[in-house]
């Protein structure tokens, strides 16, 4: 009550910088990211009913069809709107099918690697010592190694599958995690309701779990949503360079890699998928962005 | 500053030692290992063959002790056989760090040359067109799959405009003009990471006291811009040069592949389509030295710079 009187009396100004015409357009569209929650909506609502939103059977091969060029060029058909690739599979369905694909894999990876990194964190900070000290040094190594090849060598050692690739993600998430929210923990356990909490006799999991967690979830919130997109980028490269999950299962890094012999005849085959890609991880981006700046702006420095 | 030193290159030999016991690790624990070097699952190797491979590959000791064996046999600079073609590995290593490092190099300088300015202009007219054009540039460059990036190029320059640019270094005469795609795709990433951490460096530092005490002294904006306030903003992207090319080396992995460039993550790659763990194993090691490296003397450059880091 006594805040929102106050806020009605005392006039702040902001220093501003909006503009006005094109700059200014492009500046609402960052403050709001209406559009890439408009694509990410569209993505999660395909990706969940790809069986009956795609036209085609992502994996039916069909010999007349084979590398149709997208529906408004010469020789397209409405049937395959993006067009076929050298079997015959139909581009859109396979697109979509690869949107599951990726959004799920991303999902369970960047989950994995938040819940455990945030641990490791929350651990870090709490505890020091020489607990700390070990955690902190294996972020460092994890940071220090070169995170495709060591994917690339696990993917040769346990054999190219889904599990794989998700366990792989899973080991570039978490790492990211660390830092930041030890950085936060390392203040916030020196809070006087820590303290009290501390007093009132609440176990250690209470307060790590009640007390603190609350107090680095938005930056662990931010830091999820700006890790989602490279992990997109990185499952496609992977898939790309054939560390990923086999085929025939469609995934968006395959489909570019299935196209590149192809761009002579068949450009679509590769350009549409990289597209795909781009749009999603730039959408993650945007919202990662406007996240940081609405939950975090102290983490602006760091990225 | 010498303590300083002394523990960045404690927490360097740390790092290098742990990507050692992880490479380690990942043939050992994950799976035999003579599973790994024998073709078609040991398929027609007789028992006696198999202990006999156990004992030279030091098997039938303790795994401490394997570690200890193995990391002698790296640092004398045995690096096992190619599983490929049961060659040495190591003889072949020389002649593939060169077109990596060119590359790797001509990328750094193209997007250092982009991507500082562009970071300043960027910040010096916020809120208007130009920052705008800077911020997309470097949101594309970041959102963007660097080898689709590549395949994209090459539709454009080699496939539409027939031949303009060669998409990769097949065939003879290889000229300057082979490094023009392949640098491009690579710069790209680079800048984009430049302008984000220039723009911001330059915001923060134009808002400072000092910078104001010298605009309301009437110093010229493009001493203010350039002497005063850019020469403290380029402290931290300084520190990213190192992490820049280390990110040269994923990135270089992509563009390696797309235009057939015959570096080392070309030989990586190549690796994974023939299940050569060695090979793989090998590439880790070399990537995270250069890593640490570059980390290493990119730290120790901030240090001399900029005292207060020394000191925290």
């Amino acid at each position: 009550m006594a805040q929102a009187e106050l806020q009605s009396d005392i006039e702040v100004t902001i220093p501003s910088y909006r503009s006005t015409g094109i700059a200014g357009a492009l500046q609402s569209l960052n403050r709001w990211p209406f559009l890439s929650g408009v694509i990410l909506s569209i993505l999660v609502l395909v990706a969940i009913f790809a069986p009956w939103v795609s036209p085609h059977d992502p994996y039916a091969n069909s010999l007349r069809a084979r590398n149709t060029p997208p529906a408004w060029t010469e020789g397209g058909s409405l049937d395959y709107v993006l067009g076929a690739d050298v079997i015959g599979r139909d581009l859109l369905s396979r697109l979509i099918y690869g949107a599951r694909i990726s959004l799920m894999v991303m999902a369970i990876a960047l989950v994995t690697g938040t819940i455990v990194g945030t641990a490791l964190g929350l651990i870090a900070g709490y505890f020091g010592g020489l607990i700390d000290e070990v955690i902190m040094r294996l972020v460092d190594i994890f940071l220090g190694l070169p995170f495709v090849l060591v994917a690339m060598a696990i993917a040769v050692v346990m054999g190219a599958s889904l599990t794989t690739m998700i366990v792989m993600l899973a080991l570039l998430t978490w790492s990211g995690f660390v830092r930041n929210v030890r950085g936060e923990v390392l203040s916030l356990r020196e809070r006087d309701y820590v303290a009290l909490a501390k007093v009132a006799g609440a176990s250690l999991p209470r307060i790590l779990v009640l007390h603190i967690l609350p107090g680095v979830i938005n930056t662990v919130l931010v830091i999820a949503t700006l890790r989602s997109g490279q992990l997109i980028l990185a499952e496609a490269f992977l898939s790309f360079v054939g560390a990923g999950i086999p085929p025939p299962t469609p995934t968006w890094g395959a489909m570019i890699a299935d196209g590149r012999n192809y761009l002579r005849d068949a450009w679509w085959i590769s350009f549409f998928p990289g597209l795909a890609i781009f749009l999603t991880v730039m959408a993650l981006n945007f919202m990662g962005d406007w996240l940081r700046d609405k939950l975090d702006p102290r983490l602006r420095q760091l990225t | 500053m010498r303590a300083f030193i002394l523990r960045r290159f404690l927490t360097s030999i740390l790092t290098l030692m742990g990507a050692a016991l992880f490479v380690f690790s990942v043939s050992r624990i994950l799976g035999d290992p003579r599973v790994l070097l024998l073709p078609d699952q040991a398929y027609g190797i007789t028992q006696e063959q198999w202990d006999d491979l156990a004992r030279q590959l030091h098997l039938d000791k303790p795994i401490p002790v394997q570690f200890g064996i193995w990391l002698g046999q790296v640092l004398r600079g045995d690096l096992g056989r190619d599983l490929a073609d049961r060659q040495l590995i190591a003889p072949k290593i020389p002649q593939k760090v060169g077109p990596t490092l060119k590359l790797a190099l001509s990328a750094f300088i193209l997007s250092t040359l982009i991507g500082v300015p562009m970071g300043v202009f960027s910040a010096i007219s916020r809120g208007s067109v130009p920052d705008y054009v800077g911020r997309a540039f470097a949101l594309f460059g970041q959102a963007l799959p660097t080898f689709w990036v590549g395949i994209v190029l090459i539709l454009v320059f080699n496939v539409w405009f027939d031949g303009l640019l060669p998409a990769g270094t097949m065939g003879e005469g290889f000229s300057i003009k082979h490094y023009i795609l392949p640098t491009v795709t690579l710069s790209w990433f680079g800048a984009a990471g430049y302008v984000r951490l220039v723009r911001s460096a330059m915001l923060e530092v134009l808002d400072s006291e000092y910078v104001k005490l010298a605009r309301a002294k009437g110093v010229s904006s493009r001493t203010l811009i350039w002497k005063h306030a850019f020469k403290n903003a380029a402290i931290a992207p300084l520190t990213l040069s190192g992490l820049l090319l280390a990110g040269f080396i994923t990135g270089s992995i992509s563009v390696e592949t797309v235009f057939a460039w015959p570096g080392l993550a070309r030989f990586g790659i190549e690796a994974v389509w023939t299940n050569n763990f060695t090979v793989l194993a090998v590439l880790v090691l070399i990537f995270t030295a250069a890593f640490v490296i570059l980390n290493f003397l990119a730290d120790i450059l901030y240090a001399f710079i900029d005292p207060r880091i020394r000191y925290s």
